[in-house]
């Protein structure tokens, strides 16, 4: 009897059947294959950073030739957007609803992630491990689907502030800061640390990413008479106060500057490596020229990966260790995660890291995570420059609770 | 005199012609299909292709037609942008209310930045309107506006849903909506370019010398053509903030600007359909770039470019009029 009463019923509860199904969110899993989604400036003003992703790619095609993983592949597709927030929420987009990956992971940028944000949160997608240090990608409360990986600048200012007060309780704190994100991570952190002090220990400045030069902020800083400095700025100005602070004849007794901007040749060397010596700076990851690790079981591992996989690729480049770390981190999840590949269970064990050790981390520093902990890498060493190199001193310290 | 005006001057029927109303019926179908047959994510890129169509139509108002060069149209972009993404998240006002007050203030803002601007000429201007899309990204990190804009952490926004009881999920609705208001705002700038003031703005570029001699107040005319075209592109910012929830000083960076003057050059530069060719380019060919080499999508998409300007030099709308003048041989 087909009557039109019976269709409609029959068409209800065609509709309704795939809710009553929908307890475990299997999307981009098959028997075979697990879709992984990932974005990238490989072109743009960031794509220095491009160099991660392509790791990744080949890192997860080593596990696919290699038969890969429980006997599925994994599937990583990459899209580039450019750093441009608009394109990143249609490459999401497209990732998302046409590709139907399982999850999101390692995904790149603080403004670029930040247009995402609440998209993937509110279609309930894993957004694992994101390459930005920003601090609010750890906020289960409300964005339970979303965790970053590296210590957010915010746990890298608390270091710093931790270490100050260690050496001096009554140091007076310059700080300059970028006027974004970044910066004002590093506000945040010295704030969590010196609480209702803060505004009798601390003169901050900021600057814009794109003014010409910050001299007239090192000036005024100076003029504020304070014992030390914390630097919290991209590497081209980094070199432009390193230099300022030692020509105006500043000698702070701690001048802390952001591991952002340590690189040797954008920002030592154009600065005058004899001007920068004595800054102290902190590190999570092995640096790939630290003699120091040559004997390392964890580089050694790195390095046979690289030369096995990727010999043509230049492994003075810290942005392969990072990349190698993160995603050994994200194959422990799915290893955890013991056949159960919904998108509930990735983001339960994704947040269930107990004491993992990776071999590009400091050895020690532990990734840890919990439903309430979503601040993987909470610990760091610092390091001092003393004219050639960052010379890592002193035990791990670890960020502040908050 | 009178006996000349009777006389019946019809342009010489060409061999070949489309019935118009043939043209748009077909013009609708091709703009409706995708409701029906495309998924969400491609009309959200279809949407993002209209939206930067007419941007694409409010640049070449200026460029195109009235030959002033702006290299700063994607700091009206932002403006309009802003002004949906605070209208509708902090002072809670329906999404359709912030296309006109885009329009009002954009317009305002680019009457005010064409009234010094324009009297400088060509490159001058060029570098002029430069400057404002460098500005732009930093004026909306400022301090003092920081409890409007969000700072550096920009405004996130939330789509609409259809109204009415339509049957169409938010992206449907956007899709149309975002149609039909680049219909309206096409269609208003052929008229504008078929009329009096439109020849005007046309005889401005082409021999201004002449133009003031019979004349033409060169400077308004400028100063309103540029107010105009601000307009146009301030509510396609508007309409982008709506599409993509999302605005931040990283969304509206320098090469949004030279990304329309390249969708302007591509689609066809003076023509109003231009447009839609020069929203599609912009929009689909990085991806296929992307999709061709991800090592190095930069190099491809200039490849494509460059390829693009050989073969079509008067864009893709100047091939198809080249087309159309063929048939009608």
């Amino acid at each position: 009897m087909l009557t039109r009463r019976t269709l409609l019923v029959a068409s209800a509860a065609a509709l309704a059947a795939p809710r009553i199904g929908h307890a475990a969110d299997l999307t981009g899993v098959t028997a075979d294959e697990i879709k992984i989604g990932n974005i990238m400036p490989y072109s743009g003003p960031a794509s220095a950073y491009g160099v991660i992703g392509k790791l990744q790619q080949v890192f997860f095609k080593a596990i696919n030739d290699a038969g890969g993983f429980q006997g599925r592949r994994l599937n990583f597709v990459t899209y580039d957007d450019g750093y441009s927030p608009p394109k990143t929420v249609e490459q999401t987009r497209r990732l998302v609803e046409q590709d139907k990956v399982s999850f999101l992971f390692n995904t790149l940028g603080t403004p670029t992630n930040s247009a995402i944000h609440r998209y993937v949160n509110q279609r309930k997608v894993p957004h694992l491990f994101l390459s930005t240090g920003a601090d609010k990608w750890g906020d289960p409360q409300n964005f339970p689907w979303t965790i970053g990986w590296q210590p957010s600048y915010r746990t890298e200012a608390q270091i710093y502030t931790k270490y100050m007060l260690e050496q001096d309780r009554n140091a007076k704190l310059a700080l300059l800061y970028q006027n974004d994100d970044f910066g004002k991570d590093y506000v945040a952190g010295v704030r969590d640390v010196l609480g209702s002090r803060f505004d009798a220990v601390v003169k901050t400045v900021s600057h814009e990413v794109t003014d010409a030069t910050i001299d007239s902020q090192i000036v005024q800083l100076h003029g504020t008479g304070s014992t030390a400095l914390l630097t919290a700025t991209t590497p081209k100005f980094a070199a432009q106060t390193i230099r300022k602070v030692h020509d105006i004849g500043w000698r702070p007794a701690m001048h802390f500057l952001t591991n952002v901007s340590i690189s040797v040749a954008a920002v030592m060397n154009p600065a005058g490596p004899e001007k920068g010596v004595g800054i102290i700076t902190s590190a999570y990851l092995k640096d790939p020229t630290d003699p120091a690790w040559n004997d390392d079981a964890g580089m050694k591992e790195w390095r046979d990966w690289m030369k096995a996989h990727m010999p043509e690729a230049d492994q003075s480049d810290g942005n392969y260790v990072f990349s190698y770390g993160v995603s050994k981190t994200m194959m422990r999840v799915l290893t955890q995660c013991n056949g159960d590949f919904s998108r509930e269970n990735i983001m339960k064990q994704a947040t269930s890291l107990s004491g993992l050790e990776v071999p590009s981390l400091i050895n020690g520093i532990k990734v840890n995570t919990s439903s309430t902990n979503y601040h993987p890498i909470r610990q760091m060493q610092l390091a001092k420059w003393d004219g050639k190199t960052f010379d890592r001193f002193g035990g791990l310290i670890e960020g502040a609770n908050v | 005199m009178a006996t000349e005006t009777t006389l019946p001057i019809a342009p010489p029927r060409p061999a070949f012609a489309v019935d118009p109303r043939i043209v748009w019926g077909v013009g609708l179908i091709i703009l409706v299909a995708p409701l029906f047959l495309a998924e969400s994510y491609q009309l959200f890129q279809l949407t993002l292709a209209a939206i930067y169509a007419i941007a694409i139509l409010g640049l070449n108002l200026v460029t195109g037609y009235n030959g002033q060069i702006s290299l700063g149209h994607g700091a009206f972009y932002a403006a309009g942008a802003y002004v949906a993404a605070i209208m509708m998240d902090k002072l809670n006002l329906p999404y359709w209310s912030t296309l006109p007050a885009a329009a009002v203030l954009c317009g305002l803002l680019g009457y005010g930045i064409g009234l010094p601007a324009l009297r400088l000429g060509g490159l001058y201007l060029a570098l002029t309107t430069f400057s404002l899309a460098v500005a732009v990204p930093q004026i909306l990190k400022y301090k003092g506006i920081e409890a409007w804009t969000g700072g550096v952490q920009g405004v996130l926004v939330t789509k609409p849903d259809a109204p009415f009881g339509l049957p169409l999920n938010s992206d449907q609705y956007l899709y149309l909506f975002t149609i039909l208001v680049a219909l309206g705002i096409f269609l208003l700038a052929r008229n504008l370019m078929a009329s009096r003031i439109g020849r005007a703005i046309m005889a401005i570029r082409d021999h201004g010398l002449a133009a003031e001699a019979m004349g033409m107040d060169i400077a308004s005319l400028k100063t309103s053509t540029f107010a105009v075209s601000a307009m146009i592109t301030g509510v396609a910012g508007a309409l982008s903030a709506i599409a993509v929830e999302f605005v931040s000083p990283d969304s509206f960076q320098v090469p949004l600007s030279i990304t329309l003057f390249v969708g302007m050059v591509v689609g066809g530069v003076a023509s109003i359909i231009g447009g839609v060719f020069g929203g599609l380019f912009v929009v689909f060919m990085p991806n296929v770039a992307e999709g061709i080499s991800k090592a190095a999508p930069g190099v491809i998409y200039g490849c494509i470019l460059i390829a693009f300007l050989f073969v079509l030099p008067g864009g893709v709308a100047g091939l198809l009029r080249r087309l159309a003048a063929r048939l009608r041989r």
